[in-house]
């Protein structure tokens, strides 16, 4: 038989589909094939389950049947032995910490009264990232975005109003200058130049503007605010007195309580009710005394104002003929010590008389400076439009770490990507900086760079620098971030066929048109895994800074176990701490890979 | 025959230059890839570049706008010289448009998108407008119905007109095609060449390396024979593809055609 005769095999007509079979499809089919596929497989399957359910078993219980009402760890503990027996103290966790703290691990020593403020920022930044998160939101909520970085911090610090505005200000001077040089000498002077003209405006002079607007605002009011204080003065003493009124009576009801667990503990009675009703009532006195001390901080701060504007027009005559002063002995020193600014700089040589003569003078200067200081701070106490403000080491918590998150990846993102670009840049000196950098910041743990932000880099800078600290460790994060996402970006370009450089270029783009439109939005692409990982690894090394002191919510954790009240708490803590954080990494990387499929244009 | 030198005919060729290239030399560190290159190309000239791999016909083209810098000699192009000033560059890249073998359009914009960018971003053309040229270019390529999508969801051949029609939007004056279609299937070869030789058609002043014999013999009204970096032998399509004159193009004809 030929084998051309044989055509059995050839299909005349095509077939239709059939369904797959029942076991290979659905729930059933899905176990079979993933966990019971063999007898070794039906065995580890088992034995995974077991330890999966042994674990639950434990921590469940431990989750859900925790104590949130206690005021220490000790009740915490009575109320788990009542519930439970006293062999199993453990099996429970102690909310209560989290309940009685839960405003220091959010918001540090922030004042309670200003908490609206960084609730404000936090949802401001919700609805300014939105557009740039999500597309098909109206194109105006971007000046809300635009506006963002102005307003917030304003909201944060307080002061006064025009301060973001000065801010903001910076901007245009540097986007004029910008576009009036690059007209003139091309775009890369026109690039340095606004740069530097910001620079200057924002170190020289946007400060003085601002205090000297308050400064005037301070001297007109000045007059007025007498009469206001002596109105206002005698009804916050009465406030206070309303307090204290609140007060009392919670403190009386909360000794008089504690007594009572006090006797049951000793007559072995059940307390845990009593625990439980004390709970709210020891809170309650909590904030309470609490409102009472800023109401009285409140009514001293009046006084003290009132005098001090009282003693104004003496203070400034004072203060004129204390500057006329320190003028003269500094002209009368002689000439081994006539620059000197402190005894200690004087060379071996110099007599003991000349060194009085300069502690003399240096010591009129002193007093001439804090007298001009406490002027114009007074000017600008009065003169304030605003907000009051905020130290930043009050700032804390959680919201410092969100803070410093939020800033360092809003401003490594774009500072990586002009370290990218220089390091790939044909230009050699703008190249070697970069890779310099790069490797430099990559080479060095992140605490070092944080200590020296907290230590070291005032040495550097001239005396009498008032460099924030949260500006200051923000700058540090911001920078070692940036070094790792150039990386991370500069993968994404080397992944792109030279192709697309060509082509954009064949059609006439320049090199920022062809980064913007063609490049960057293609290589941030392939990068969006790595540059999410290292936003998520930055937003964690936020609480590094407890090691320098700033009291983060991992500073926090620290401090309340070192209290008599919470000491030996550790799970409930760190564990709710890990919980936020994960919540915020979670959120990034579910985001992340919203934004893969979302920009996901190959088939 | 007669029929392909009638239509050869009809289009015109005028006396203005298009492109000039004069004792130019180029050299990969110390490869010289271009020897002594000169050459002049007519408004409205059809120019098929040929030669075996590694002879330099894609740097050639390459050259003349600038994706390969040369080191000596001169290339003027539409009256401005190549140098390193980036504003002529950018002046003579605007008006001279490239298709490249692997099409490079832009992965992550439409169609219409890819065709709309350097219309709105280098000539500052309205959007609308922009996107009204675009649409008449791609039904010219035969397209229309893909605008919208993306050059990932489109074949190789509707990718490469798409690429055609990119570059046309800039409204050029020479078009340059760098081995348009040796990265087809056979089967889209001849969709990407019959919207070129359209285009031919219309008098475009193109430049175009490829291997392509039947459509050298149609549209071309020279043919360059490159080899080791030279200009080995131009002339006439029909001269040259029946009387090859050196040695070394009657080989690359024997080997191209003799299968």
């Amino acid at each position: 038989m030929s084998i051309t005769s044989d055509q059995s095999y050839v299909r005349t007509e095509m077939l239709t589909e059939k369904a797959p079979p029942s076991t290979n499809v659905g729930i059933i089919g899905w176990i079979r094939a993933n966990l019971f596929s063999s007898w070794l497989n039906v065995v580890l399957s088992l034995l995974a389950m077991y330890a999966i359910y042994s674990t639950l078993a434990y921590i469940l219980p431990w989750v859900f049947g925790g104590v949130w009402n206690a005021t220490s760890l000790t009740e915490c503990r009575i109320v788990i032995a009542e519930a439970i027996g006293d062999g199993h103290t453990a099996g429970r966790a102690c909310w209560a910490v989290i309940h009685e703290r839960f405003w220091q691990l959010m918001y540090g020593f922030y004042p309670s009264d200003q908490y609206w403020r960084p609730n404000l920022a936090l949802i401001l930044l919700f609805v300014a990232i939105a557009p740039v998160l999500f597309n098909g939101l109206p194109k105006k909520m971007l000046l809300i975005s635009v506006a963002f970085p102005f307003v917030a911090p304003w909201l944060l610090w307080g002061g006064a109003i025009w301060t973001p505005l000065m801010a903001f200000m910076g901007f245009v001077i540097g986007y004029f200058v910008h576009k009036f040089a690059s007209k003139i000498a091309g775009s890369l002077v026109g690039i340095i130049l606004g740069t530097v003209s910001a620079l200057l405006w924002w170190l020289l002079f946007s400060s003085a503007v601002s205090q000297g607007i308050s400064h005037m605002i301070g001297a007109s009011r000045m007059s007025g605010e007498i009469e206001r204080l002596e109105t206002s003065i005698p009804l916050q003493e009465a406030e206070v007195g309303r307090h204290q009124a609140i007060v009392d009576p919670l403190e009386g009801q909360v000794i008089a309580i504690q007594e009572e667990i006090d006797a049951a503990v000793s007559a072995e009675k059940p307390v845990a009710d009593l625990i439980r009703t004390k709970t709210p009532l020891y809170l309650t006195l909590g904030s309470a005394s609490s409102d009472l001390s800023k109401e009285q901080d409140m009514l001293n701060v009046m006084r003290a104002r009132l005098t001090a504007i009282k003693s104004l027009p003496k203070d400034e005559t004072r203060s004129q003929q204390l500057a006329d002063a320190a003028i003269a002995a500094r002209a009368a020193l002689p000439a081994s010590v006539a620059k000197l600014t402190d005894v200690k700089e004087a060379n071996l040589g110099t007599s003991a008389e000349d060194k009085d003569q300069l502690e003399a003078a240096l010591k009129v200067e002193g007093e001439s400076g804090s007298l001009q200081d406490r002027i114009e701070t007074l000017y600008q106490d009065v003169g304030l439009v605003g907000l009051k403000p905020v130290k930043s080491r009050d700032f804390g918590g959680l919201m410092l770490a969100v803070l410093l998150g939020i800033t360092g990846i809003g401003l490594s993102f774009p500072l990586g990507i002009v370290l990218a670009l220089g390091r790939l840049s044909d230009l050699v000196i703008v190249k070697a900086l970069c890779v310099g950098f790069i490797e430099f910041i990559r080479g060095v743990p992140l605490i070092t760079l944080l200590f020296v932000a907290s230590v070291l880099l005032n040495y550097f800078l001239p005396k009498g620098t008032e460099f924030d600290i949260i500006l200051r460790v923000m700058i540090m994060i911001t920078i070692f971030a940036a070094a790792y996402m150039a990386e991370v970006i500069r993968g994404g370009l080397a992944a792109l066929p030279k192709g697309q450089y060509e082509a954009a270029d064949a059609l006439g783009l320049d090199y920022w048109q062809a980064q913007r439109l063609i490049i960057m939005p293609q290589a941030l692409k392939i990068s969006i895994p790595g540059i999410v990982s290292t936003f998520i690894g930055l937003f964690k090394d936020t609480t590094l800074v407890s090691i320098i002191a700033l009291l983060d919510i991992l500073g926090w954790a620290k401090t309340i176990q070192a209290t008599s009240d919470w000491n030996g708490v550790i799970w409930e803590l760190y564990g709710f701490i890990a919980f936020v954080f994960f919540i915020f990494c979670f959120s990034m990387s579910r985001y992340s890979m919203y934004l893969e499929r979302k920009l996901q244009t190959g088939h | 025959m007669s029929d392909s030198a009638t239509a050869r005919k009809q289009m015109s060729v005028s006396d203005e230059v298009a492109i000039e290239i004069i004792n130019m030399n180029k050299w990969y560190g110390a490869f010289h890839v271009l020897k002594d290159i000169n050459m002049t190309v007519n408004r409205g000239e059809r120019i098929v570049v040929c030669g075996p791999s590694g002879s330099g016909k894609s740097t050639l083209i390459r050259c003349m706008n600038r994706l390969e810098v040369h080191q000596q000699g001169q290339i003027i192009v539409d009256g401005t010289e190549l140098s390193s000033d980036l504003k002529n560059i950018d002046k003579i890249r605007s008006e001279v448009g490239m298709c490249f073998q692997h099409f490079n359009l832009f992965p992550h914009l439409t169609i219409l998108e890819n065709c709309t960018l350097a219309p709105i971003w280098v000539r500052k053309t309205p959007r609308k407008e922009a996107e009204e040229t675009a649409m008449h270019f791609l039904e010219k390529v035969k397209i229309p119905e893909q605008a919208d999508k993306y050059p990932g969801q489109l074949s190789g051949g509707q990718q490469q007109r798409v690429a055609i029609a990119r570059s046309l939007c800039m409204k050029p004056r020479i078009m340059l095609f760098d081995e348009p279609t040796s990265a087809l299937d056979p089967e889209m070869i001849k969709e990407v060449l019959d919207t070129m030789i359209e285009l031919a058609e219309e008098g475009m002043t193109m430049i175009c390396v490829t291997h392509e014999m039947g459509f050298a013999r149609q549209v071309a009204n020279r043919v360059i024979f490159m080899d080791q970096g030279q200009v080995v032998e131009q002339n006439e399509p029909e001269e040259f593809f029946n009387n090859p004159k050196s040695e070394r193009t009657q080989l690359f004809l024997s080997q191209i055609l003799g299968h």
